[in-house]
């Protein structure tokens, strides 16, 4: 596809702007089928999905351990720049992963600490508890995944850690109405969790 | 009824995270993708950009060296000698929705929240491909026009100047396969 010869563009000019249209360069890859012939890719990616499940739960573990590590770093040196890039990149991917994996309870307790390192005005300042009940609760949750696995016990963890950091977030950004106004907007994903 | 015909098309996914990169790659070729080909950060993502020109570009925001933002950003540069127009699908843990307005802004086609699924990677992916946008060009914007839908009953300062006729949609082949059958 990509080797074709590029369509041609034809531009449209306003005094503020330009309007530029082009014959859709990936239109040979679409086509017709009788529905006989139609079969279903969606299934089929969550059957190699569902294939890969087998190694979701190593995974995890690697991606909490580099939390822990993470953590451990801004235990040793303080939030320097790179310390806090890398706990929150390691909470992010965990946000971002976990409930592929079949941790959709991490995910939460993830979100709820890049919350607390991107909207907390000073993070030296933050008790040093919400931190560590954080991240010992995404071990627990993926360390004891067949015991917390009842969404009742791991939703609860997470719910209740995700109160006392919003709690602390308003409180702290009370005259900050930009870090307030995000703090309190809904997330575009519908939770998981029941 | 329609179809996408995944095996020629070129893609470049962009995600530090080797077990996202593992569960995209599973993901394409399951869909019938054969060209795939993998970024860990922004600067590797352009280079390969460049070098391979993908049909569509999957990036995460997040990534050291330069984000996910940054690349697209990079790559919507009309004068630059790559191709500006490639579909952009952010895939991000990012949910937030000034994140989208940010996202949208820095010329990202289509944007997709973690965790991800099968079926909102290949709607995004049916999109892209029966659903191209007209690219506009403003003093401070390039890339897909922002303006999904025309809203009639939109109140509020006027952006564009040139009345009706800025209107350019192009005809959409999902429609035209719809309307076929």
């Amino acid at each position: 596809m990509a080797k074709d010869k590029a369509p041609a563009i034809q531009v449209k000019s306003y005094p503020t702007h330009h309007v530029i249209t082009q014959p859709n360069p990936l239109k040979k890859v679409l086509s017709r089928a009788e529905e006989k012939d139609l079969d279903d890719p969606v299934a089929r990616a969550e059957a190699a999905l569902a294939g890969l499940s087998g190694e979701f739960k190593s995974w995890m573990d690697t991606e909490a351990e580099r939390l822990t590590k993470a953590y451990a770093a801004v235990l040793k040196t303080g939030f320097d720049d790179d310390a806090c890039e890398e706990m929150f990149r390691a909470a992010h991917d965990i946000k971002g992963d976990a409930a592929t994996f079949g941790y959709p309870a991490a995910a939460e307790v993830a979100d709820s600490l890049c919350r607390i390192i991107e909207h907390a005005p000073d993070l030296d300042k933050v008790p040093a508890e919400l931190f560590e009940h954080h991240v010992n609760a995404v071990q627990a949750i993926v360390h004891d995944h067949t015991r917390y696995h009842s969404p009742t016990v791991a939703a609860e963890l997470s719910r209740r850690l995700r109160r006392v950091a919003d709690d602390y977030l308003i409180q702290v950004n009370r005259n900050r109405p930009e870090h307030l106004e995000a703090i309190l907007a809904p997330s575009l994903v519908p939770s998981d969790l029941p | 009824m329609y179809r996408i015909d995944f095996n020629k098309l070129r893609f470049l996914v962009c995600d530090d995270n080797p077990h996202m990169r593992r569960i995209l790659r599973t993901l394409l070729h399951s869909f019938g993708a054969r060209e795939v080909n993998e970024a860990e950060d922004g600067a590797t993502a352009l280079e390969m950009y460049t070098h391979f020109s993908p049909d569509i570009v999957i990036t995460d925001w997040a990534m050291p060296i330069f984000d996910g933002l940054e690349l697209a950003q990079m790559i919507r540069q009309p004068e630059a000698k790559g191709n500006p127009y490639a579909p952009i699908i952010m895939l991000t843990g990012h949910s937030e929705k000034r994140r989208v307005t940010v996202a949208r802004d820095a010329g990202v086609t289509e944007f997709l929240a973690k965790p991800i699924s099968a079926k909102g990677l290949y709607q995004r992916i049916l999109n892209v491909v029966a659903n191209p946008r007209p690219f506009i060009k403003t003093k401070t914007y390039f890339g897909p026009d922002r303006r999904r839908n025309t809203n009639t009953a939109y109140i509020g300062p006027e952006r564009r100047v040139g009345g009706e006729a800025e209107i350019f949609q192009q005809p959409s082949l999902l429609d035209k396969a719809r309307s076929a059958v």
